[in-house]
C-alpha cells in the first residue's frame, strides 16, 4: 500500500452545499495561479480560521453538494495547496469530484461517515479497504472506479494522459 | 433481439465515443466537437505546457471568448488576456472571439459553432447551456481542457437521465426563469446532481429559443451534468441560417450578398438528420411534471438557488442593485421586456440598474430598436457585452451589506465579490420592476400603477 492510499488526519468539518465561490472565490480566478498564490484563500469567505490553522494532512470532512457551482478547479487545487489529505462528503458535486481526483484529492462519498464525524477528530481514510474510520465507528464506501483509481495511481489526471499519449 | 430503448446521454456519448451503443455507467473516451474556454485559456495554457508539444491537437475544434473580465479591471487581468491572444496567435486558433463580443455560451451558440447531437466540453460550469440546441454540453476543470487540448478527447462516465415534463400555459410575467427557479425549488440544488436532465413536454415547443437556453443554463444549478431539450424546425432554422453565413463570412467568397434560402433550408435539413432524441420507454431515474400554469412569480432568497419563493410572499426587499444580463438572461428577449417595464419610468432614487448584454449582437439589435436610449434614459447603465458582475471580478460588484436582485443564475455567499451582500435571483421582468420601485417588486404591480 502505498501512503496515498492511506490517509489520517485531523477533521475540519463544514456543512451542506458549500459553493466553489466560498471555497475559493471568483474573484481571484484569473489572477492568482500558483499554490503559494491560491493556498492563503482557501475557504476564504467560508471558514477563515481554516488557512491559518491548517495543517498538512488534515481532512475536510462536508455535507451534501461540496464544491457546487463553478468549475474552477482551484477549489480542489486550494486544498491541495494547503496539504489537505482528502474530503469527505455526503455527495460532492460533478465538477469539483473530477477535478479533486485529477490533482490527487481523494474525494470520498460516504454520508454516513459525513454524519458521524465530528469537529476535530482524527480520522482515517482507506482507499484500499474503502472505510472511514472515525471515533463514532468505521464506515465502508464503494470501491473506487478503475478510471478514478488508475488517474490517482498514475499520479494525477495529467501524468495519466501523458502516460497514454506516450503508448 | 431489439435494441433497449435509450436515453438522449447514451445516444450523445456513443456518437463521441464512435461506439454503436453504451450503457449508463459506462466509462467513454468522448472527442468532444468543440472545446469552449474563455479568459482561463492562459491558465489552461501553462498546465498544457507540461505535455511538451509545440501543438495543440485540435485548434479547429476550440473555442475561446475572452467574457469573465472584460474590458481588464487591473493590469494583471490585461495581463492574462494578452497571455491568451498569443496562445491564439501561435496556434492559429480561428474560433477567438475579442473582448466585447460576449459572453461564450451566447457567442458560440449566434455563431453556430456547434451542432445538435454533438458534444461540448466547455472550462465552465454553464456548459450545460448548449442543451437548449439539443446537444450534449459539460463543464470540466482546466487540467481536463489541456487534455481535450493535447488528446482530442477525455474520458466520461455515462450518466443517468431525469426526465422534467413540462405543460400547460404559464401566467401573466412567468416565464422560463420563473419554471426554471420554481423547478430547482422543487427539486433542490442537487436535485439533478450528476444527471443528463431532459426538458421535455408539450410546453417546451411553445417556449422561444432565448428561453430554452434559460432553461437548460439553470440546470447546471441543479447539479446537471448536461440538459437537453428536443431540437425542433425552429432550432434548426436558426442554426442553419446563422451557419451559412458564417461559412459564407469566413469563406474565400467574402460572402457578397445574402444566402439562398435554398441553401439555408439544406443546412437545416444536414442539421436535423444529426439530431438525437431519446427512445420512448427510455430508463429515467425519475419522471417529474411540472404544470406551468400553477407556476408563480418566482424569487431565489440568497444564498441558494433552490431557497425559492413565491414573490407575493417575499415582504419588502430594498434593493441596492438592479442587474440584467449573464448567460442566464442577458438576450434580446430580456432587454426587451426590461424596456416594456422601464420605458418613460424612472429607475427609483437609492437604487442602480445595470443592464449588461450577453453578447455585442444582443446590444447591436437593443441599439437598432432603440431600447437602449430609453433604458438609459429612464437610469440604467450598460456594462460591456460579457459576464458582467456574476462572479464577482469587476463591472458593479456589490458593497459590505448590499441587496442585488439579478437576472444571474447564482446567488451563492461571496459570488459578486463581497460576502456580506445578499443576491436574490429572479427574471428580467421582477429586475427591472425592482428598479423601478426600489424594492423586488412584481412587474403587474408597476404596469398597472
Amino acid at each position: 500500500m502505498t501512503a496515498a492510499h492511506l490517509l489520517r488526519g485531523r477533521v475540519w468539518k463544514y456543512g451542506d452545499s458549500v459553493s466553489t465561490d466560498v471555497i475559493f472565490p471568483g474573484k481571484y480566478t484569473y489572477t492568482l495561479r500558483t499554490p503559494e498564490e491560491i493556498a492563503p484563500h482557501a475557504l476564504e469567505d467560508l471558514d477563515p480560521e481554516f488557512a491559518r490553522g491548517v495543517r498538512p494532512g488534515d481532512i475536510v470532512v462536508a455535507g451534501r453538494n461540496w464544491g457546487c457551482g463553478s468549475s474552477r478547479e482551484q477549489a480542489a487545487t486550494c486544498l491541495v495547496a494547503n496539504g489537505v489529505g482528502a474530503v469527505v462528503a455526503a455527495s460532492f458535486s460533478r465538477i469539483f469530484f473530477r477535478n479533486a481526483w485529477n490533482n490527487c484529492l481523494p474525494a470520498v462519498t460516504c454520508p454516513a461517515a459525513a454524519a458521524a464525524i465530528e469537529p476535530g477528530d482524527v480520522i482515517e481514510v482507506d482507499l484500499d479497504r474503502c472505510l472511514v474510520r472515525c471515533p463514532a465507528g468505521d464506515f465502508s464506501f464503494p470501491p473506487l472506479s478503475p478510471a478514478l483509481r488508475e488517474i490517482l495511481d498514475a499520479g494525477g489526471l495529467i501524468p495519466w494522459a501523458q502516460r497514454r499519449l506516450a503508448g | 433481439m431489439a435494441a433497449p430503448p435509450r436515453t438522449f446521454a447514451q445516444k450523445a456519448l456513443a456518437r463521441a465515443a464512435g461506439l454503436a451503443a453504451v450503457e449508463v455507467g459506462q466509462v467513454v473516451d468522448a472527442r468532444p466537437d468543440l472545446a469552449l474556454s474563455h479568459d482561463n485559456t492562459a491558465a489552461i495554457r501553462q498546465i498544457w505546457l507540461r505535455f511538451g508539444r509545440e501543438r495543440v491537437a485540435i485548434p479547429e475544434r476550440m473555442a475561446i471568448t475572452l467574457d469573465h473580465a472584460v474590458p481588464a479591471p487591473t493590469p494583471r487581468h490585461a495581463q492574462n488576456h494578452a497571455e491568451v491572444r498569443r496562445f491564439v496567435a501561435e496556434q492559429g486558433i480561428t474560433h477567438f472571439y475579442e473582448v466585447g463580443r460576449g459572453i461564450c455560451h451566447q457567442v458560440f451558440s449566434e455563431e453556430a459553432l456547434l451542432e445538435p447531437g454533438q458534444l461540448i466540453l466547455g472550462s465552465d460550469s454553464h456548459t450545460p447551456h448548449f442543451g437548449w440546441m439539443g446537444a450534449f454540453g459539460a463543464g470540466i476543470g482546466r487540467s481536463e481542457m489541456a487534455v481535450v487540448w493535447a488528446t482530442g478527447e477525455l474520458w466520461l462516465r455515462v450518466p443517468e437521465s431525469l426526465r422534467i415534463e413540462l405543460q400547460g400555459t404559464p401566467p401573466p410575467w412567468v416565464s422560463a426563469k420563473d419554471a426554471a427557479l420554481h423547478v430547482i425549488g422543487a427539486l433542490g440544488e442537487d436535485g439533478g446532481l450528476y444527471a443528463s436532465v431532459e426538458i421535455a413536454g408539450e410546453a417546451v415547443a411553445r417556449f422561444s429559443l432565448e428561453s430554452r437556453m434559460a432553461l437548460a443554463n439553470m440546470m447546471a444549478e441543479m447539479g446537471a451534468k448536461t440538459s437537453y431539450l428536443e431540437p425542433d424546425e425552429a432550432v434548426f432554422r436558426w442554426l442553419a441560417e446563422r451557419r451559412v453565413r458564417r461559412v459564407a463570412r469566413e469563406g474565400r467568397s467574402g460572402g457578397d450578398g445574402e444566402p439562398s434560402t435554398a441553401a439555408i433550408a439544406d443546412e437545416a435539413a444536414r442539421l436535423q438528420a444529426g439530431a438525437l432524441y431519446p427512445d420512448p420507454g427510455a430508463p429515467y431515474t425519475a419522471t417529474r411534471r411540472f404544470d406551468l400554469s400553477a407556476i408563480p412569480i418566482t424569487v431565489a432568497r440568497p444564498h441558494r438557488v433552490d431557497h425559492t419563493i413565491e414573490l407575493s410572499d417575499l415582504g419588502e426587499v430594498h434593493v441596492d442593485q438592479a442587474f440584467i444580463g449573464t448567460c442566464t438572461n442577458g438576450r434580446l428577449e430580456d432587454l426587451e421586456i426590461a424596456h416594456r417595464i422601464l420605458k418613460g419610468r424612472r429607475v427609483a432614487a437609492g437604487t442602480r440598474l445595470l443592464i449588461v448584454p450577453a453578447s455585442s449582437e444582443v446590444l447591436q439589435m437593443a441599439l437598432a430598436r432603440g431600447w437602449v436610449e430609453d433604458l438609459v434614459a429612464s437610469g440604467a447603465h450598460f456594462g460591456t457585452p460579457g459576464c458582467g458582475p456574476c462572479m464577482g471580478n469587476h463591472q458593479g460588484v456589490l458593497a459590505p451589506g448590499e441587496v442585488c436582485v439579478s437576472s444571474a443564475n447564482r446567488n451563492f455567499r461571496g459570488r459578486m465579490g463581497e460576502p456580506s451582500a445578499e443576491i436574490y435571483l429572479a427574471s428580467p421582468a421582477v429586475v427591472a420592476a425592482s428598479a423601478v420601485l426600489g424594492r423586488i417588486a412584481s412587474p403587474a404591480e408597476v404596469m398597472e400603477s
